[in-house]
């Protein structure tokens, strides 16, 4: 326990100090790419065929990928960049994906062996724990990208639909049926 | 103390009362039931922390979760018993959903924890008795349930009017009459006290002017108590005049400036309930376990008040009302306009819930068929704050967010008037809350992608530190070894050097013999 404890400490410093280090060390961003980026649904999930947002961001703002490469973001999202790019809006590409309802991994802690091959997928460092330890997910920063599901050797992660609960139910429009 | 002046306020309605059916029988305690429940989820969307477990005998007016955070002021059980569970139940909100839940199962006794009161509070600083205020757990009563001690710390602003709220506008809630009926006193009592902790020079109760029998009683409270830095001022009956701002406005002629607060205008408003129960908090030592709520309507054989028990189920109140009647049709949390129905009456009563209609067949004017907006204008000239309904009708309607937003979308109190004039029978306000609620939540989408995006460069930045101390790593190994720190490498070296110089001198004694 006290092990998993430092462990955990250790990383919220990493953080941190990492995330000072991304700030004071950040390159001058191009406008445009910060715009698509800013746009962009940030799940880092690669469906676009690039390895993160901000990549496809790039790739978007030299002209050489689509606008409607990315699953989370969906029709809304290819709509949105027509409209910043100035050009034709068209059908999500439905061979990358397509858009579904945000859920969180979530590990089965009697299963898990310690092995950190998630943990070294995970694109937003959600999931703690060390060699060894069995590892958690942190709901509230996990994105749902599903890039940790493939390298579990046990199969233990699985995808949870977020529940909604009272304090993020929204009134629906009139005429909208009540689920 | 005089009060001269009134103002006035936009628009607003002069609406049927509906408010003698609830005020015919005096006001009564409930009684104690077996099963209390109390809601865990706070206002935020986190949960307040239990203070007691499953199993743990509690008394009346202990802590039983919340309460660490000023935002969140702590809930207490409201009789003695014990903690059942800790379960997942239905939740008197508008959406319907089952939330963790406190189960109490009262054992009969009401045995109360004893907490010791400040008769003299004047000695004791403002701090201790706001300290006080928020640990017995008062928020607003009004409905808002707004934590009162937040309210009572206007940082750095000057108040130098505290209104005290009892007029009470939304048709068939009588529960601030009751209790200004029957316990004008402690109204006054609480008045004092927060008065004394905000340092404001004066206070003003108001009162609407259809609730004769309230007026003449706090009038008379007023006088034997010898109040003078505190008015009871009849207001006109004009919904929505109990709303802050527009209570403020017809008081004082004070704008509160659009999303400001009234401290900005040197105003704090509290509702009458909440006042009396700050009261019973600081001098009587007592927690706030139980609340006044108005059971009426023509779907319940006799109407009245009722001091009920924070965690009692709705079905039970309806019950000591004389049950449902055969007209009985809509059950709703809350008055005709601003209420929302419920599906349910095995629901608890929570700190806002101060009314329980109970509509008969026909008595609230039902959904009737919308037909497009005439753009007639009657909406916005109801429009207490003075927003242009049927814009934001439009822009909602259409999706265009950033102008819904424009026209001052959270600037709509949801008051209903619009509603209730328009001739095209649109939903107003329902369009409104839907648009505010997917404003809110795309808010909400973006601060999770900034932090998504935050991490995701830090990690980014890490992977690359980690691959450049891993090359510098490779390249010092490298380094080392040749320079050796090992001892016995270094002396392996150079056991090997003094070989190969010694081989080289044999060489050289041999070779060059006769030069010397
Ligand atoms: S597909 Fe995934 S990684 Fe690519 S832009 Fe969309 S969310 Fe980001
Ligand atoms: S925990 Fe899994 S699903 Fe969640 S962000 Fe990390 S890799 Fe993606
Ligand atoms: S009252 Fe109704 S019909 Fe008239 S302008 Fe407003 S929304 Fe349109
Ligand atoms: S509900 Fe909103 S828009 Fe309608 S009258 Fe009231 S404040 Fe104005």
């Amino acid at each position: 326990m006290l092990a998993l404890l430092a462990v955990c400490l250790l990383f919220a410093l990493f953080g941190l100090l990492l995330s000072y280090a991304s700030r004071r060390f950040k390159v001058e961003g191009d406008p445009l790419v910060d715009k698509i980026d800013a746009m962009l649904p940030q799940t880092q999930c690669g469906q676009c065929g690039y390895p993160g947002c901000r990549p496809y961001a790039v790739a978007l703002a030299r002209g050489e990928a689509d606008i409607n490469q990315c699953p989370p973001g969906g029709e809304d999202g290819v709509k949105n960049l027509a409209e910043l790019l100035g050009v034709e809006s068209k059908p999500l590409d439905t061979a990358r994906g397509t858009e579904k309802p945000k859920a969180v991994a979530v590990i089965d802690e009697a299963a898990c062996i310690g092995c950190t091959l998630c943990l070294q997928t995970c694109p937003v460092d959600a999931i703690l724990g060390a060699s060894k330890f069995m590892h958690t997910v942190i709901a509230a920063e996990c994105t749902g990208c599903e890039l940790c599901l493939a390298p579990c050797p046990v199969d233990c992660i699985r995808m949870a639909p977020v529940r909604e609960t009272a304090a993020t139910w929204r009134w629906p429009e009139p005429g909208a049926v009540r689920p | 103390m005089s009060f001269p002046k009134l103002w006035s306020f936009h628009g607003g309605l002069r609406l049927d009362g509906h408010k003698q059916e609830s005020t015919r029988l005096p006001l009564r305690a409930a009684r104690l039931p077996e099963r209390l429940v109390f809601p865990l989820l706070r206002r935020d969307g986190r949960l307040a922390a239990p203070g007691a477990k499953p199993g743990d005998r509690v008394l009346k007016g202990q802590l039983i979760a919340g309460g660490d955070e000023r935002l969140d002021p702590p809930i207490h059980a409201s009789t003695s018993g014990r903690v059942r569970s800790i379960e997942e139940l239905p939740l008197p909100h508008p959406s319907g959903l089952a939330g963790p839940c406190l189960v109490i199962e009262a054992d009969g006794e009401d045995a109360a924890v004893e907490i010791e009161g400040l008769a003299n509070y004047r000695e004791h600083p403002p701090e201790e008795l706001l300290r006080r205020v928020h640990q017995a757990g008062i928020v607003g009563l009004g409905g808002a349930a707004f934590p009162t001690a937040v309210k009572l710390a206007p940082a750095g602003r000057r108040i130098d009017t505290l209104i005290v709220n009892g007029a009470e506008c939304e048709p068939y809630i009588t529960c601030d009459d009751s209790l200004l009926r029957h316990r004008a006193d402690e109204v006054l009592q609480g008045a004092e006290l927060l008065r004394h902790i905000l340092h404001a020079e004066r206070c003003l109760l108001a009162i609407e002017s259809d609730m004769p029998e309230a007026l003449t009683t706090a009038e008379r409270a007023l006088r034997e108590g010898g109040f003078d830095r505190i008015a009871v001022v009849p207001v006109p009956a004009i919904y929505p005049t109990g709303g802050e701002k527009q209570l403020i406005r017809v008081l004082t002629g004070r704008e509160v400036p659009a999303r400001g607060l009234p401290a900005d205008v040197g105003v704090v408003c509290h509702n009458v309930g909440t006042v009396a129960a700050a009261y019973r908090a600081v001098v009587l030592g007592e927690t706030l376990t139980s609340r006044i709520v108005t059971v009426t309507g023509r779907g319940v054989r006799q109407p009245q008040n009722l001091e009920v028990r924070l965690g009692t189920a709705i079905a039970d109140l309806v019950a000591q009302c004389g049950g449902y009647t055969d007209e009985a049709e809509r059950l709703i949390l809350g008055g005709p306009l601003m209420g929302f129905a419920l599906p349910s009456d095995e629901l608890p009563i929570v700190k806002s819930a101060h009314c329980v209609l109970v509509a008969g067949r026909g008595e609230l004017a039902g959904s009737r068929p919308a037909q497009p907006c005439i753009r007639c204008g009657a909406c916005a000239e109801v429009c207490p704050a003075q927003l242009l309904p049927q814009q934001l009708y439009w822009y909602s309607r259409s999706d265009q967010l950033e102008r819904v937003l424009d026209h001052r979308l959270f600037d709509c109190i949801e008051c209903g008037c619009c509603d209730v004039v328009c001739p095209s029978h649109i939903p107003l306000v329902q369009y409104f809350r839907a648009a505010k609620g997917k404003a809110i939540a795309k808010q909400r989408e973006r601060e999770q992608a900034d932090r998504a995006r935050r991490r995701f460069e830090a990690r980014q930045a890490r992977k690359a530190e980690e691959a450049r101390e891993r090359a510098e790593a490779a390249r010092r190994k490298k380094e080392n070894l040749e320079k050796s720190a090992v001892p016995e490498i270094r002396q392996a070296i150079e056991r090997a050097r003094r070989k190969r110089a010694e081989k080289t001198d044999q060489h050289a004694t041999s070779d060059t013999p006769g030069r010397s």
